[in-house]
């Protein structure tokens, strides 16, 4: 983890899931594995052993008819600050090997393929669930080959995955602005594939320090919350719910807390 | 684990960690090297198999 | 057939009897390393593991071989550094045993990782933040010294030691064996406490997560004293299985029963330091995360609270009660019977400091994930136990590891067979 001079223009890339705009259609998933080469399976049932960097939660309130109440909950890496925000998220702290890198310049937890072992420790730390493991090689549909994006390199067998907030995006942005001759990137330069895939606009994405992206103001709304709070991860996502029973089940509480 | 690596920092963690390493190895190297040298001496030098005594 | 390399004076089975006996060994240790072949070449998929259950059993496999391989350095330490003198006729087996875990946790691990051949990376780009980059190096390093206290045992072989070289080599090893006994305890002291750490600094984990010193958890100090406490306990547990196979006795009561008292007093330490940092868990660390004790005990079909009073009553304060007793150690039944809870104890307790941690939901909308493993991660788990029933049968047979046998033999001198 190499220790970056903090600096007041930093940028801290997250995401506002208005969980009363998503309906669960799963876009944002199909996105996600069709932009970042995710490979999968003929049987993809088994989701403890398949790839989803984003995967989609189906959670009630686990009341019966006609109390009953759903909610679909998007969850891709947290890309956690970790306590006081010093970039020790749970992850990257725990590499044996640096595979796993907290930028301080975008607040991004980056995966390094070709550096990673397979120990799984990163996997073992995070309590989101957010690491995937590629229990096999990937293998594609015949021609798939074709279709993949030249921009994210597939990765092998044995090396621990996870959603990268589509960083070669922003990559390409920066090499953009910086031929335009801008040192700076605007709010729709770059944005997360599921974020422009989402047809009901539950996903916003931007720079949670500037105060001239959507998010700003969105975090604050009083309905905001973020999984798991209580464990001090940090996360940069940010969830929206008007309704209670789905803002409780972000955290765990005990069983005399209001 | 060598300061020509890029991930190498001159930093506290970086120093007490590897230095304990360092140490031991050295320690263990050095243990060995005298270890084996004494015993060219002795054998080859001195000449005995009991050349210790 | 190979009497000349058996050591004059001491009777050992015939060379068909131990051929059928390496052979039947040689059969599971093939058997496991198939299993391991098959996760090298068609990758990790061989396993029951899954993205809930990243670390399994090899893992559980590995901190408990350490563990209980932690005899080594602490007899080490007490021989050369406190000079606990008698302990000079079980120190030779205590550093066959340790030499046999720990070379066979490092197998372990290079069948766990998912892209062994990238296994030099974890020292070449080490995050010195990690705590398994820590268990790395100190393991490596503690293999090298358990080699250099294996090697003088070996020199001892009766044709080997008549090579003027070796013999002067195994002398000089000797001469200063206490320099590496204390390299190596410095060097367990820190691997057997960040094997601990590897759980307890699992902040987004509250079933792992431990507060501590600095950067330590308090899982890092009480697995070095777990295992110092425990690992003697396999030892003598190993001992007195050598000596029901050979038929002989090998150590002196005397030894035993001074190893178990040592091993007693730092089990019943270490257990009223777990019991403290049980009831700080359940009482400041967990309710801070919004969990509950029983949130980790209950909903599930196998970890009820009863795993946790087998691991503190059962396998922590009855064994040590035993052990630090004249007469329960003294007692042929209650010093085996310590010895086996002991070792049970410290297993259970590396196991639900992984297993448990992995099976039990920390987001409220996920269950509790079971696992059981695949019969390749069982045979490749097995594989060490038959690995190291080899290296104690042939050193038993063709070295000097017991100072005493001859003594409390002497019937069986000269046999020559």
């Amino acid at each position: 983890m190499k220790e970056e001079k903090s600096d007041k223009s930093a940028k801290k890339f997250g995401m506002v899931i208005d969980l009363d705009k998503c309906t669960g259609c799963g876009s944002c998933m199909v996105a996600c594995m069709a932009e970042n080469n995710v490979p999968f399976k003929e049987d993809e049932s088994k989701k403890l052993v398949s790839i989803t960097w984003m995967r989609v939660y189906r959670l009630t309130n686990g009341k019966s008819f006609p109390d009953t109440e759903i909610c679909y909950l998007p969850k891709p890496c947290q890309h956690c600050g970790g306590k006081g925000e010093h970039g020790h998220s749970p992850c990257v702290s725990v590499c044996p090997a640096t595979a796993t890198d907290y930028n301080k310049e975008t607040g991004i937890v980056s995966q390094i393929y070709t550096r990673c072992f397979g120990c799984r420790y990163c996997m073992a730390a995070c309590p989101y669930h957010a690491r995937y493991f590629n229990w096999w090689d990937p293998v594609w549909p015949k021609g798939m080959e074709e279709y993949l994006s030249p921009n994210v390199s597939v990765r092998m067998r044995g090396v621990v995955e996870k959603c990268s907030f589509c960083f070669h995006r922003y990559q390409l942005a920066k090499d953009k602005a910086y031929y335009e001759g801008r040192s700076d990137i605007g709010e729709n330069e770059y944005q997360t594939a599921c974020a422009q895939a989402c047809p009901a606009g539950a996903i916003t994405f931007g720079d949670l320090n500037d105060s001239g992206h959507a998010v700003y103001e969105l975090k604050k709304n009083k309905n905001a919350f973020r999984l798991l709070e209580r464990l001090q991860t940090n996360p940069k996502i940010y969830y929206l719910s008007s309704r209670q029973w789905i803002r409780r089940a972000g955290d765990n509480y005990l069983k005399n807390e209001k | 684990m060598f300061p020509f690596c890029f991930e190498w920092i001159w930093d506290m963690s970086h120093i007490v960690f590897m230095g304990g390493l360092w140490f031991a190895l050295i320690i263990i190297g050095l243990g060995m090297t005298y270890c084996i040298g004494r015993t060219f001496y002795d054998t080859y030098i001195f000449k005995g198999k009991d050349g210790h005594n | 057939m190979d009497s000349k390399i058996i050591s004059g004076e001491l009777k050992r089975c015939s060379t068909w009897q131990f051929a059928l006996w390496i052979s039947a060994a040689g059969a599971v240790l093939l058997w496991g390393v198939y299993a391991m072949l098959l996760c090298w070449f068609k990758g990790l998929n061989q396993t029951n593991m899954n993205d809930s259950y990243g670390f399994a059993l090899w893992i559980w496999a590995d901190l408990a071989i350490i563990a209980l391989g932690g005899g080594a350095f602490f007899t080490g330490f007490l021989r050369y550094i406190i000079g606990k003198d008698e302990l000079k006729n079980i120190v030779n087996y205590a550093v066959i045993i340790g030499f046999i875990c720990y070379s066979s946790a490092l197998i372990i691990l290079g069948i766990d990782v998912g892209q062994p051949i990238r296994g030099w990376f974890i020292f070449w780009h080490a995050n010195v933040h990690s705590m398994l980059t820590e268990v790395a190096f100190c393991l490596t390093c503690y293999l090298f010294v358990l080699i250099i206290e294996y090697i003088p045992i070996i020199l001892e072989n009766r044709r080997i030691d008549n090579i003027p070289f070796f013999h002067n080599l195994g002398h000089n090893m000797h001469s200063i064996m206490a320099v590496f006994a204390a390299t190596g305890v410095f060097l367990s002291f820190f691997h057997q406490g960040s094997l601990g750490g590897v759980s307890g600094v699992l902040f987004g984990r509250p079933f792992a997560y431990r507060e501590g010193v600095l950067i330590w958890p308090w899982t890092f100090f009480l697995f070095t004293w777990s295992a110092a406490a425990c690992g003697p306990c396999f030892t003598i547990l190993i001992t007195k299985i050598t000596e029901k196979i050979t038929g002989k006795r090998l150590v002196k009561d005397n030894v035993i029963e001074l190893l178990a008292k040592i091993s007693g007093w730092m089990i019943g330490t270490y257990i009223i330091a777990k019991i403290i940092d049980t009831v700080y868990w359940i009482k400041v660390t967990l309710p801070a995360t919004g969990f509950g004790l029983m949130d980790f005990y209950s909903n599930n079909p196998f970890y009820g609270i009863w795993i946790l009073v087998l691991e503190i009553v059962i396998c922590g304060i009855l064994p040590a009660l035993i052990l630090i007793s004249e007469k329960g150690r003294k007692n042929r039944y209650g010093l085996i019977i310590a010895a086996i809870l002991a070792v049970l104890g410290v297993c259970i307790n590396r196991w639900v400091l992984v297993l448990q941690v992995m099976a039990a939901p920390v987001l409220t909308f996920e269950t509790w994930q079971m696992y059981f493993p695949s019969w390749q991660e069982i045979a490749t788990t097995i594989l060490p136990l038959a690995y190291g029933i080899i290296i104690i049968s042939f050193s038993y047979r063709y070295l000097p590891v017991f100072p005493q046998e001859k003594e409390l033999n002497p019937w069986t001198i000269n046999g020559g067979k």
